[in-house]
């Protein structure tokens, strides 16, 4: 068998695998549902994640040792996980063979090496240099962030695949949710995709040869790699063939650019000559190293450096908090957050109801694509008894809860539930408050027992609902005064009761134009001809015990005021951090 | 020097001429004729979808058992029989539609959803009357696919051989419930009753500050589709609404535990009463007022939707008169 068939093979399973994971990813109680699959195993392989995990927070779970294992292979091998097992990487190559040229000088001239090809070495050292401020101020809370997930190809095929091109296609078929799944800001995450993708059409791996920090970061590490590719000068005639099919643009023609080369061995393949070998030996002048300048790498490191304390200048982690930003729970306080968080979007996947949502750009580009909840998306805000999101989390940015943790039972009595932020009522948009019509759906949602939304009870006196009296029997009452449609006040909801006198309220059952049918025992003195009655209508009227309040939205995706709603979670009193702590 | 003419560049020959006017034509008459027909589209009659629910009793005369005990299988067959057995209603090679209320997802032993163990036994039992097919489903508060499978009603069901419905946009249709006044053009979840012969509810009996109780009637809620929460406003005309939008063949109100305090959510064990008793009705009206006044101890006037859904024509709230006398041994 062919090399290079051998790496297609590999690179068809670790595509395979990756959808595979992705769609294993749901919870439920099917076979390929999650159930222990390692589903994690690819983020865990990417390097980048473990670094800049690493650099930021000072500290990795233990599923990202599995990035040594990927270091070891470019060690022995060269960049073979871009080239045989990245499924981002192998996206491309498809994509770029189906754009492939014609003509062998179109082709020639589309793999040849660029210089630009160095700004993925310039954009890696300015990422981990945004991430290296927490180490070298001794991982102090406040500074250092990881943003090396907005262009990490893992973290970003896994975002882009799961967040947009499964909830399209799960649209039609609906084999992963029972109904369609909605993501927040899709557009900006599905065109960054698409540009990617479609990059091929005018450089093949356009992403991986001049955006990709992961590539840049083996390029540098396959410096000191066992095997390479080289080439042997007497057999060669220069008839340019092996940069045919190049997928690196590593110049295999010249001296060859071994942290440029993505091992898809095509030049093996490709030349007639068996005048290029993949061995131990170097080829005098090979270029092992990056093109790059050490001004350069300065400049991209301090810049990196720079962004940290600008980025936490915002006050976004401090004082300048934003309280829209109601994290799932388990999430570490936000500082800390923000150093493990790898926009995977992991955790979006996995949550059940949806509302875990990607944030937008409204909430700054460190929180661009972290995990937020949206209690207007999904079936039913954060469910009391699911801790998908914590488990599934890769670099601990979500800490792993039990569900014992979660509730607050058990051994975890003493500490409470885990609180993901406070239910407010907007007393000026709620259906009893502002505007006497009965609801409370806030109240009856409310999935603490005991309920943290209280009723404040009230027989409030409706609009033109003070009549006069004409004659008082037993059930019923004549009445003039009243305009109000007949079957207004017979929903079980309202009540007459001379006026004043709510304790004397009777339920009114009937009602005409000048009379009111009333349920109940007779009043011992009936209303005097010509006093004047009152109807009330019964209210109950949401009250937050923040005490009791857990923050899972659940009342706000219930309320029937549906656009901005008359309940609404903010992030106060959220358990992750004291200083956003609301009762004494 | 050639004698051949050369083509005047100021001029356009006639052949030229010809082709360009074929190819001007050709495109208004393509723009002329998309147009045409959108504007043929725009015009086409509107399709009227609207669905109304049939009548599923079987019988003229209402029948009620009301049974005590704590096994729900065994109640389920003493209470059958107290209606006449289950034979009575579901004949053999008719489909069974079983609305069952899995509206939380919390565990069976909260008592905030129907009880597994009595929707399992209900699909076992069709099925052994004859049924050919038997559906179980609710659109309920919390994540669907979560609720059928933490209640345990979603393994309970399809373990005695049912199918699932979980709820998709897709399967509501718009409904209007005649001689309603808030039920109108109302989505309703109607794909899963396509071709059902029968249609049973199974509710427990839980408090409800709106409603007062959540029973069999309000049990039909989970039927409905939208941004349904508005009909909390008329809450008591809503159900009866909703009790005459949907004539049950039966309906079975697990009264073994009553959630009497912090419903109808629950969530905890000291939310629930210990009341042993189960009711099977093929009148949904009498299930809930001997539901409201033997289990929760209120009196009827305390719901007014009971007394409502009575004037309506339901049912009777005169419960008393439908039970046999052997079940009000106990």
């Amino acid at each position: 068998m062919r090399i290079t068939t051998t790496r297609r093979l590999s690179q068809l399973l670790f595509l395979v695998l990756f959808v595979w994971l992705c769609v294993v990813s749901t919870g439920g109680e099917a076979w390929f549902q999650r159930r222990g699959w390692p589903v994690n195993w690819l983020l865990q392989l990417d390097p980048l994640v473990a670094v800049g995990v690493g650099l930021a927070a000072g500290a990795l779970t233990v599923g990202l040792l599995w990035a040594l294992a990927t270091i070891l292979l470019t060690v022995l091998f060269g960049r073979v996980f871009c080239g045989w097992m990245c499924p981002f990487g192998t996206i491309h190559q498809f994509v770029g063979w189906l754009g492939r040229r014609r003509r062998l000088q179109d082709r020639l001239l589309a793999n040849r090496y660029r210089a630009r090809q160095s700004i993925k070495y310039y954009i890696l050292f300015g990422l981990l240099g945004v991430a290296a401020a927490g180490a070298l101020t001794g991982w102090a809370p406040q500074a250092g962030s990881l943003l090396t997930g907005l262009l990490d190809p893992i973290p970003l095929v896994y975002r882009s695949v799961e967040l947009v091109v499964l909830p399209i296609v799960d649209g039609h078929v609906h084999v992963l949710w029972t109904d369609s799944r909605l993501t927040d800001g899709a557009l900006l995450i599905g065109l960054i995709f698409t540009a990617a993708v479609l990059a091929n059409w005018y450089r093949p791996r356009f992403f991986c040869r001049y955006v990709c920090p992961l590539g840049a970061l083996l390029g540098i590490i396959s410096r000191v790699s066992i095997f390479r590719i080289a080439r042997t000068e007497s057999a060669c005639t220069s008839c340019g063939l092996c940069e045919r099919s190049c997928e690196g643009a590593c110049t295999p023609t010249e001296r060859v650019r071994s942290s440029e080369c993505v091992m898809c061995l095509n030049c093996l393949d490709d030349c007639r000559h068996d005048a290029l070998a993949y061995q131990v030996h170097k080829q005098p002048g090979e270029i092992t190293g990056p093109d790059v300048s050490r001004r350069g790498v300065l400049a991209s490191l301090a810049t990196g450096l720079a962004v940290a304390p600008l980025l936490r200048l915002t006050g976004r982690t401090t004082l300048n908090w934003s309280s829209d930003l109601i994290r799932p729970p388990g999430a570490l306080a936000e500082a800390d957050f923000l150093k493990r968080c790898i926009k995977c979007g992991r955790c979006m996947r996995a949550c059940p109801t949806n509302v875990l949502q990607p944030a937008g750009l409204d909430q700054g580009i460190e929180a661009l694509w972290t995990p937020a909840l949206n209690n207007r998306i999904g079936t039913s805000g954060c469910q009391l008894n699911c801790v998908a999101c914590n488990n599934i989390c890769p670099t601990g940015a979500l800490r792993p809860l039990s569900l014992d943790e979660k509730l607050g039972v058990g051994e975890f009595a003493e500490g409470g539930p885990v609180r993901l932020g406070t239910a407010f009522v907007d007393r000026g948009r709620c259906l009893p408050w502002a505007m006497g019509r009965p609801c409370i759906v806030c109240q009856e949602n409310c999935p603490v027992s005991p309920k943290a939304i209280g009723v404040a009870e009230e027989y409030a006196v409706v609009r033109d609902g003070v009549l006069t009296v004409h004659q008082a029997g037993d059930d019923e009452l004549m009445v003039s005064g009243s305009d109000v449609p007949a079957g207004t006040w017979t929903t079980g909801d309202y009540y007459v009761c001379p006026a004043g006198k709510p304790e004397q309220r009777r339920r009114i059952l009937r009602q005409s134009p000048d009379t009111l049918g009333l349920a109940g025992a007779a009043w011992a003195q009936p209303p005097e001809p010509g006093s004047m009655v009152e109807v009330r209508v019964q209210l109950l009227r949401p009250v937050i015990d923040p005490a009791r309040c857990i923050g899972c939205g659940v009342c706000e995706h219930e309320c029937p005021v549906s656009g901005r709603r008359a309940i609404r979670i903010t992030a106060e009193n959220e358990s992750r951090s004291r200083d956003r702590s609301l009762l004494i | 020097m050639t004698d051949a003419p050369q083509p005047d560049p100021a001029t356009t020959s006639r052949r030229e001429f010809l082709g360009r006017s074929v190819k001007a034509a050709a495109t208004v008459a393509a723009a002329g004729g998309v147009a045409a027909w959108l504007v043929h589209r725009a015009n086409r009659p509107v399709v009227d979808n609207t669905v109304a629910l049939g009548d599923f009793c079987v019988g003229s005369e209402a029948r009620m058992a009301a049974v005590r005990g704590t096994d729900r299988a065994d109640l389920l067959a003493r209470g059958l029989a107290g209606v006449g057995g289950l034979d009575t209603y579901v004949k053999p090679g008719e489909r069974v539609l079983i609305k069952a209320n899995v509206a939380f997802a919390s565990p069976a032993s909260l008592g905030a959803t129907a009880h597994p163990d009595l929707v399992g036994e209900l699909v076992r039992l069709c099925l052994a009357a004859g049924a050919k097919d038997v559906v179980v489903t609710d659109n309920p508060i919390n994540d669907p696919a979560n609720c059928f499978a933490l209640s345990g009603v979603g393994r309970a069901a399809t373990e005695a051989g049912a199918r699932v419905v979980l709820p998709k946009l897709t399967y509501f249709r718009p409904t209007t419930v005649a001689g309603g006044m808030l039920i109108k053009d109302w989505p309703l979840l109607y794909e899963p009753f396509e071709g059902v012969d029968k249609v049973i509810g199974v509710a427990p009996v839980k408090d409800h500050d709106r409603a007062v109780a959540s029973m069999t009637m309000k049990n039909w809620y989970g039927l409905l589709g939208g941004r349904r929460n508005q009909f909390h406003q008329d809450i008591h005309d809503t159900i009866k609404e909703l009790a005459m939008m949907v004539r049950p063949t039966l309906v079975v109100l697990d009264g073994v535990q009553t959630m009497v305090s912090n419903g109808p959510t629950g969530g905890s064990l000291a939310d629930l009463k210990d009341t042993q008793t189960m009711i099977v009705s093929t009148d949904q009206v009498a299930a809930d007022a001997y539901g409201a006044r033997e289990l929760l101890g209120l009196s009827l006037d305390e719901l007014p939707y009971i007394g409502k859904a009575e004037a309506a024509g339901v049912g009777t709230t005169d419960y008393e008169r439908l039970l046999p006398s052997q079940s009000l041994e106990l």
